[in-house]
């Protein structure tokens, strides 16, 4: 079994300080990636390791790297995606706080594979505590000259600022948050152009999640190949997967990609509370369709919970035992996307709410048997039909709980007799 | 002009902020925390003056300001609960948490005591759910919460 890569530092006294992470062989790979290899190569390495967005989106990062366009004469952007929203996710925090020059090195090797002077890190605004760890440690890297002019004697130059943002989950969505990092409302924009083309300040960007940052200088240390290997198929390397809902451990796991989330939950996470018995599991943050207890024999990894109707999202594992009510959770879920819906596309703005406000009235006892087709209905005419996925983000578990666990709404909107609580007269959605 | 102006420190470190950004624009975020540190909270005066500082109609400073959930617009508590209301939160009991602050604050949610002494706020998921049921508390997460811990809170708080 592999070892650890990120989390080894979890448990280290002032792993997130410079000395800690330079006394465990830190700020090596960078030093020979600069003196050894030209920028091409160091992509060629990452797209041989399989790295993938960790994100959500899974796009192998080697290649969106290889998207940047040598000829442009603009100047090139990092951004490293700390807005870290997606409910049931944490594990970005946990690098930023503990892994923080790891997250720093491969800031510096990914800026100098696409030719970027300057690199953002958009960390959400909640994270105060966070945010003011990487402004003081990235005072350390500056101190230290590995950030600013000439680093490592070489003539690579990298400016690093930590830019807040300020509560709004669309902005975790890439091209939403270049709109917040240039100082606009989070509107997502239409793609094409795609960032690496034309992101932040209208130059090519790259766009890419904390941990899959995080995983790089290793993948440069190591190589590709032995990254590619620590996974399963096309899936390259370690993943940290974080637990939380009724299990006995939550915490972050870091474990080999394609991990079977069975044992996710039943070794690493200690099982389920009170030796209660699983009723449901998200896999991948809350917009992953959900699955049954049936079905936790999945790999975790982007292609195999594709394959089943899922997707390993942001491999946020929120686990539910037989005591949830399944409505409740729903309707939780969607309260979320409909509070966080920017308001751009209609079917999104207003289909969530009329989601919302329908199982709201479920839950209070005056459910009618045509809500739950109503509601299925309202997420097939959201699903693929606006600017940014958001909309299929809230479409995806109106689907998934409604359809896996129909016998749950039906029960809460039916009366003893099988008909609605509430008779079926015709009803306005907007109420 | 705008009726109200940073002191001289603040407008050094906005000077510092911009210079770190290709677009002057780009300020917005970080000029309205700087704001919100110095005047409590951003008023319709506050926002012309920021509006002033990066070179944009006052009308943009609103769309950013009313658009994102963590800026004041309006006076706030001084000690500021924020209940984290997500999935994994609420898996854990956090109604529980919610409606033991609501009775001890004597606030509903969304509301602030007239002492500006408490605000209290229902949030989405923020990203500690391995502690759930969690709250921030100003700039602070909580975690593995009981109402006997948000007691030991408030009383050391208070
Ligand atoms: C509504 C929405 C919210 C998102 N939130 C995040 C987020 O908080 N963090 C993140 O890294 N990616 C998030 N993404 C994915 C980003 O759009 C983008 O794919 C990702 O940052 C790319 O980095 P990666 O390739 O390294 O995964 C979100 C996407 C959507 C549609
Ligand atoms: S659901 Fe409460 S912190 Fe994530």
């Amino acid at each position: 079994m592999a070892g650890k890569i990120i989390s080894k530092f979890f448990d280290i006294d002032g792993g997130n300080t410079i000395d800690v992470y330079e006394r465990h062989g830190g700020y090596q790979s960078i030093r020979r990636v600069l003196k050894k290899m030209a920028p091409g190569q160091v992509t060629d390495e990452v797209l041989k390791s399989n790295l993938r967005g960790l994100g959500g989106a899974g796009f192998p990062a080697g290649r969106k790297w290889s998207f940047i366009p040598k000829d442009s004469p603009k100047p090139k952007f990092l951004v490293v995606n700390a807005d870290e929203s997606e409910p049931g996710t944490f594990k970005d925090r946990y690098i930023m706080d503990r892994y923080t020059h790891g997250l720093f090195e491969g800031i510096m090797i990914a800026s100098y594979a696409i030719g970027a002077n300057k690199a953002f890190i958009y960390i959400r605004g909640e994270y105060v505590r966070q945010a003011e760890n990487l402004v003081e440690q990235i005072k350390c890297a500056y101190d230290r000259g590995y950030l600013g002019k000439r680093i490592f004697g070489t003539n690579f130059n990298l400016d690093l600022v930590v830019h807040r943002g300020a509560g709004a989950y669309i902005c975790g969505e890439e091209t939403a948050l270049l709109e917040s990092l240039e100082g606009k409302k989070g509107w997502p924009r239409m793609k094409p152009p795609f960032p690496a083309i034309e992101g932040a300040f209208k130059c090519p960007t790259i766009v890419n999640n904390v941990e899959t940052i995080a995983y790089v200088p290793t993948i440069l240390q190591e190589g590709g190949e032995w990254f590619s290997e620590l996974g399963s198929e096309r899936n390259g390397g370690l993943k940290l997967y974080g637990v939380s809902g009724h299990v006995k451990k939550p915490g972050v796991y870091e474990l080999p990609m394609g991990t079977s989330l069975r044992e996710i939950i039943y070794e690493h996470a200690g099982g389920l509370q009170d030796g209660r018995k699983l009723k449901a599991v998200v896999p991948g943050g809350s917009s992953a369709p959900v699955l049954t207890a049936d079905e936790i024999d999945v790999k975790m990894d982007y292609d195999s919970l594709a394959k089943i109707g899922s997707m390993l999202g942001s491999a946020g594992v929120i686990v539910m035992d037989d005591t949830t009510d399944i409505v409740r959770a729903l309707y939780v879920v969607t309260r979320f996307y409909h509070h966080e819906s920017c308001g751009q596309c209609t079917p999104c703005r207003e289909g969530t709410g009329w989601a919302e406000r329908i199982l709201k009235r479920i839950l209070d006892g005056n459910g009618r048997s045509v809500d739950i087709d109503n509601l299925l209905n309202i997420a097939g005419n959201i699903m693929g039909n606006t600017i940014c996925p958001l909309g299929d983000a809230a479409a995806l578990p109106l689907k998934s709980y409604l359809t896996k666990f129909r016998a749950d709404f039906e029960a809460a909107v039916s009366d003893r007799n099988g008909v609605g609580k509430v008779a079926d007269e015709p009803v306005s959605l907007l109420n | 002009m705008s009726k109200v102006a940073f002191s001289q420190e603040s407008l050094s470190e906005f000077e510092r902020i911009v210079a770190q950004y290709p677009e002057r624009r780009a300020a917005m975020l970080p000029t309205l925390y700087l704001a919100e540190k110095e005047f409590g909270h951003i008023s319709p005066e506050v926002e012309v003056y920021v509006g002033e500082l990066l070179q944009v109609p006052a009308i943009k400073v609103r769309e950013v300001l009313t658009f994102y959930t963590l800026f004041a617009s309006k006076p706030r508590g001084k000690l500021h609960f924020q209940v984290c209301r997500g999935i994994s939160c609420d898996l854990r009991g956090c109604t529980k948490i919610i409606e033991h602050l609501q009775e001890k604050l004597n606030l509903n949610s969304e509301e602030t005591s007239a002492d500006l002494a408490y605000t209290l706020s229902e949030v989405e998921c923020l990203g500690a759910c391995e502690t759930a049921p969690m709250m921030q508390l100003n700039d602070d997460y909580h975690g593995d919460l009981t109402t006997e811990t948000v007691d030991l809170i408030l009383d050391e708080k208070k």
